[in-house]
């Protein structure tokens, strides 16, 4: 017998494409492709190699933004955690990234750093680093005080108690704020991409459209989620290999 | 019931110690010893400050004045001589079992095989033999308080500072580990401070027991079983002084309770 989850999720994306599969044969517009235009659409670039192509130009603002928002929101994170007189400083101006209208803010951005890679980088960065920040502060913050304790009481040094206490106990957390700014960054990439300059997946996008040539464009969206779950997935992987037993909650709770 | 112990034997030594929590005094000028290679008890009521001068002792918290000697030395903070059994065992539930024993080691330093050699040696004295690459929530309670105990043997301190480490576990384990227990203090030469709510208990295990009693914090009453302790662990219940001194003890603390 098949694994069930695996069937459970086989069956979800039937229903979801059986689902957009019909929408399009309806059709509720004209401008909604099927699923299986769309995937042909996939298969033909794919083959043709425009696809790679693009995310060659893609992949490089997300690439380089979502790791600055890791290193640096994780850091930025660890130390609001840390200290709270850092947290009045800085905690106020990632909430204000997090809730600014970021396509608002575009042309700022244009106007002090043109229309090339350094923008699109700062989009993915506005998108991705504030909920990593914020979601690592307050991990840091809830790190278990029987464990510092415990630490503090068998001689442990600041920094050991930085790297083999808070580091893991905040572990899920961060993980859990890695999820969303990832998911935000690839979100970022495009809209970088739709409102600086069209380039690799938003080219495709913007090019398809203004042909009318719908299937290549569902095709293009598709395949950025596809892969934003791939990377999703991997990012899960990761923390169970990393902090495995971790994912039980506290045995006192 | 009170004997003089000699100073030499005095393993350690809280002397003239205060501490307050803004305006609540928690402990006001206590002074108590605990000897050498027995098991003290501190018992009193909630809000008499036993947890609180355990923590002073372990270096833990500060006292706002005060000493406390180990063998005679003035210690600030935390440590080798003294290891903690916490109440909510403090496990690293991202760790194994041999990992959480040997985390102490780990911390002063020691190789990997080495620690992890010295802490297999401690899980099979506390009968967690097997477990070894367990993690905590796959452990019942009794079974992970065993894990705290077997890190705080691991260390080899000669202080072993027990904070309430059997009340989250259930009656029958509890039973267990003070039988346990007291065959520890026989045999391993450590000095033992335990902190317990339940007069039972501390009636059981305990060499000595100091009575604390609230608002301000002080020692009421050192009392030190004498007669029973040899007598096996099956007869300590019903023995004619263990009921007496139990009496005793709830006749003391009755008017301290809400």
């Amino acid at each position: 017998m098949i694994d069930r989850s695996l069937t459970l999720k086989l069956l979800s994306a039937a229903v979801v494409f059986g689902a957009w599969e019909i929408a399009g044969r309806v059709p509720i517009s004209y401008a909604f492709p099927t699923f299986l235009e769309s995937m042909s659409a996939l298969a033909r670039m794919t083959f043709d190699g425009s696809i790679f192509v693009a995310y060659g130009q893609t992949l490089s603002p997300l690439a380089i933004g979502v790791a600055i928002s890791a290193v640096v929101g994780i850091g930025m994170g660890l130390w609001i955690g840390l200290s709270a007189r850092f947290e009045w400083l800085f905690a106020p101006i990632f909430v204000v990234m997090q809730t600014a209208p970021l396509a608002a803010l575009i042309p700022i951005l244009v106007m002090v750093y043109g229309i090339g890679l350094t923008s699109k980088v700062f989009v993915v960065c506005i998108m991705a680093m504030p909920v990593i920040v914020l979601n690592t502060a307050a991990a840091v913050r809830n790190t278990p005080a029987s464990l510092k304790e415990m630490a503090t009481s068998y001689l442990a040094r600041d920094h050991e108690i930085l790297w083999k206490i808070i580091l893991p106990a905040a572990s899920p957390m961060i993980f859990a704020g890695l999820r969303l700014g990832v998911s935000a960054g690839f979100i970022g990439a495009i809209l970088s991409e739709l409102k600086i300059t069209p380039t690799g997946v938003g080219d495709i996008i913007t090019f398809s459209r203004s042909i009318a040539d719908y299937p290549s464009m569902y095709a293009a969206i598709f395949s950025i989620i596809l892969l934003a779950v791939l990377f999703l997935n991997l990012l899960g992987t990761l923390e169970n290999i990393l902090f495995k037993g971790n994912n039980r909650g506290y045995v006192t709770d | 019931m009170r004997h003089a112990v000699p100073a030499d034997d005095i393993a350690v030594s809280v002397r003239n110690v205060s501490k307050t929590y803004g305006d609540v005094q928690a402990l006001k000028d206590l002074t108590l010893d605990f000897p050498r290679g027995q098991l003290t008890s501190l018992l009193g009521p909630s809000g008499c400050g036993k947890t609180t001068l355990l923590k002073i002792i372990a270096g833990l918290l500060p006292a706002n004045s005060g000493q406390i000697l180990v063998n005679g030395q003035t210690v600030a903070g935390p440590g080798p001589d003294r290891a903690f059994v916490f109440q909510d065992f403090a496990l690293l539930p991202w760790a194994t079992v041999i990992r959480n024993v040997a985390f102490g080691l780990e911390l002063r330093g020691l190789a990997r095989s080495e620690r992890e050699a010295i802490a297999e040696k401690y899980i099979r004295e506390v009968g967690l033999a097997g477990f070894e690459q367990k993690y905590p929530h796959q452990l019942s309670g009794g079974m992970r308080q065993r894990v705290g105990l077997a890190r705080a043997l691991s260390v080899n301190a000669q202080v072993l500072l027990l904070d309430e480490p059997f009340s989250a576990v259930d009656e029958q384990t509890r039973r267990k580990f003070q039988e346990d227990l007291l065959e520890l203090v026989k045999h391993e030469k450590k000095t033992f401070i335990f902190v317990t709510h339940s007069i039972e208990e501390a009636v059981y295990v305990s060499d000595q027991i100091a009575i604390l009693l609230p608002r301000p914090s002080r020692v009421h009453e050192i009392i030190r079983p004498s007669n029973f302790r040899d007598k096996g662990v099956d007869n300590i219940r019903r023995d004619p002084e263990y009921l007496d001194i139990v009496d005793g003890i709830w006749a003391s603390l009755r008017s301290y309770v809400e």
